[in-house]
């Protein structure tokens, strides 16, 4: 385990933060605290600097100008694309997952460049995926079920050396029946919003990339409502 | 009134006008009153002073607050006062009231462009715009825009806008009579960056201005302080309301503005406003197993914000959430409020996604227990008072379990 707290950078609260991001810097930080990992949190808005030397990068959803806007300011400021260069997390949702690839959709479907940390290319679809998502994360990594909430209409197309996070079992993702991607300790998610609250292993995969060990467990009383959450999610609902 | 109206709205108008006008408060009439004759909320609105109402929060409170401030010029006023705030409900209003000559209208806020179109509105109050049950909902900069065009191209209505709300302000930005009003806004977070520009907003106090380009707080006309209203001569006023919150004293001075629009005072407007104790159930105050509850409707996060804030000091609070359709079927939201203010007040939490709203005071280390019922709640808190916040659905269902008083 690292001796200094986990520093967790939560990137441009003010242009990316549709709906309920903070969740998944809270989430991460309760996760850490209920192991007694010390954490570090800096909200760096979009007139600051982000800093070089984060552990776990957060980038959340957006509306299409501010995406945009985002892209440019994180391509200008470079303190992102140095931190993923020596392999620190970055967890990407909505919005920033597309704006950490090549290239995505801007407000009339025009493609606008984006950051180039992971090898892929997001567009428009022709219709916007809303509601529950439920997708098999790759065996590889260890991490049950996804369960989350989707709301965008990007399709997205990953290069050959990027894997994609998770098997759409219901919903839309990618647009391809895969959801998500990764590639080294990025990864990107359509599930929208505080979408590590519903996945605690997701969470944990997270933070064991940055501690570079196996993570104690939980205190199973302290896990238990995030279960009934889980089961109540996963468990098929009437219409 | 009634001749004239019998005169514009002849024929199938006129059917499709009396059936509109029927019903209890149900929309209903609307309904198959636009089915008959689409134009009818033009010949309806038609010889009327006609203000509309809209905004993400306080429509129908504001709605009722100056349909309060104009009931003092003693004339007949038309109004959707249970917040039935599309067409239909707009319709089944004003065929309700053939004689009233004003008309206060609350307007879903997707739904401006047209309305104001259809019913050549005198005034439009705007309230403010926040993120509002996304997964219905278009983006709110785009709403935005949608307003600034709309307002843009009706030069002779009045509007009224809240000039502490950068996106409303850029709403209002190219209409040609606005009234600016300093009425507040609690939430930020829809607004730290420039609409027009999209640069990061600097926020000093309630004002605020663009790094970037020149975009910045228009000057007001009307100033809400804390509980002070300060009015155009520069009076100062104390806003002794009934109802509760900052967030209603900022509705109040909103109203005012209309107020003065149709020449009342403030001397003569205030008392009215100030009285009104009750709205659509809203602030209601129930009596059930020895226990008062007092009823709160928030139905986004910045609504959240201003609920909480009303609580009185350390008493019990149930907090009620579903994801029913007009709730917005996503929770996320529930991750945009801070509940830390909650901390060592007993908490009760209740409604179909009460594990959501569980998980996530967890996260924010408030305390608290899960009940299946508002009875539960009571029983629990055994305490002469509870304080209840919730969403449209599960407020709506909680209204029904312990009667509608209202």
């Amino acid at each position: 385990m690292s001796e200094s707290a986990i520093r967790i950078v939560w990137i441009y609260p003010d242009l990316l933060s549709t709906y309920g991001d903070r969740g998944n810097m809270l989430v991460l930080a309760r996760r850490a605290q209920l192991r007694g990992i010390a954490v570090q949190i800096a909200q760096v808005n979009s007139d600051q600097r982000v800093p070089a030397d984060g552990d776990i990068y957060l980038l959340g959803g957006g509306e299409d100008l501010p995406q945009i806007l985002a892209a440019r300011r994180l391509a200008a400021d470079g303190g992102l694309a140095g931190a993923a260069e020596r392999g620190a997390v970055v967890l990407a949702v909505c919005a920033g997952y597309q704006i950490v690839g090549t290239e995505f959709g801007g407000v009339d479907g025009e493609p606008v460049a984006g950051l180039g940390l992971i090898d892929i290319r997001s567009g428009r679809g022709d219709r916007r995926g809303v509601g529950e998502i439920l997708a098999d994360v790759d065996p590889a990594l260890g991490v049950e079920r996804l369960t989350g909430f989707e709301n965008h209409q990007g399709v997205t197309h990953r290069g050959a050396d990027v894997k994609p996070l998770a098997t759409v079992v219901s919903g839309v993702g990618n647009g391809d029946g895969t959801e998500g991607a990764y590639s080294g300790h990025i990864v990107g998610t359509y599930l929208h919003g505080p979408a590590l609250v519903r996945n605690p292993a997701l969470a944990d995969l997270l933070l064991g990339w940055v501690i570079g060990a196996p993570l104690p467990a939980i205190d199973s009383r302290q896990e238990r409502l995030v279960q009934d959450l889980r089961h109540e999610r996963l468990t098929p609902q009437p219409a | 009134m009634r001749a004239r109206l019998a005169a514009t709205v002849g024929g199938v108008a006129g059917t499709a006008s009396r059936l509109a006008g029927r019903g209890d408060g149900s929309v209903i009439g609307g309904v198959i009153g636009l089915k008959l004759q689409p134009d009818l909320l033009s010949l309806l609105a038609t010889g009327r002073q006609v203000i509309l109402v809209t905004g993400t929060n306080g429509k129908t409170t504001t709605t009722r607050l100056i349909t309060a401030a104009l009931g003092t010029l003693g004339q007949q006023i038309a109004s959707n006062a249970f917040g039935a705030n599309m067409e239909a409900g707009m319709v089944s209003a004003l065929a309700k009231a053939p004689d009233a000559s004003i008309a206060v209208l609350e307007v879903d806020e997707k739904h401006i462009p047209a309305m104001l179109r259809k019913t050549s509105a005198r005034v439009v109050v705007l309230l403010n715009l926040s993120r509002d049950q996304m997964d219905r909902a278009a983006e709110i900069w785009l709403l935005a825009r949608r307003w600034r065009e709309a307002l843009a191209a009706v030069p002779d209505c009045r509007v009224i806008a809240n000039a502490d709300d950068p996106l409303v302000a850029w709403a209002a930005g190219e209409a040609r009579l606005v009234t600016w009003v300093a009425a507040g806004q609690r939430w930020h977070d829809d607004s730290w960056c420039c609409p027009s520009c999209g640069a990061h907003l600097r926020r000093e106090g309630d004002d605020w201005h663009c790094l970037e380009c020149s975009y910045r707080r228009p000057p007001v006309r009307w100033l809400l302080l804390d509980d002070q209203v300060l009015d155009p001569a520069g009076r100062s006023r104390t806003l002794d309301l009934v109802l509760p919150g900052r967030a209603n004293r900022s509705n109040a001075v909103m109203a005012l503005a209309v107020a003065e629009e149709f020449g009342i005072s403030v001397a003569q407007a205030l008392p009215a406003i100030a009285q009104v104790r009750s709205v659509a159930g809203r602030y209601t105050q129930v009596s059930r197993r020895g226990c008062e509850l007092r009823l709160l409707l928030a139905k986004n996060p910045a609504g959240w914000l201003e609920a909480l804030d009303v609580l009185a000091p350390g008493d019990p609070v149930l907090l009620a959430v579903n994801a029913q359709g007009p709730d917005g079927r996503d929770t996320s939201w529930l991750w945009d409020v801070d509940y830390r203010g909650l901390r060592g007040r007993p908490v009760f939490v209740t409604g179909e996604r009460r594990t959501d709203l569980a998980v996530r005071l967890e996260a924010d280390e408030v305390m608290f227990r899960i009940v299946g019922s508002v009875d539960e709640a009571i029983d629990l808190a055994s305490s002469p008072s509870l304080e209840v916040i919730a969403n449209y659905t599960a407020f709506q269902h909680i209204r029904a379990v312990v009667g509608r008083t209202v």
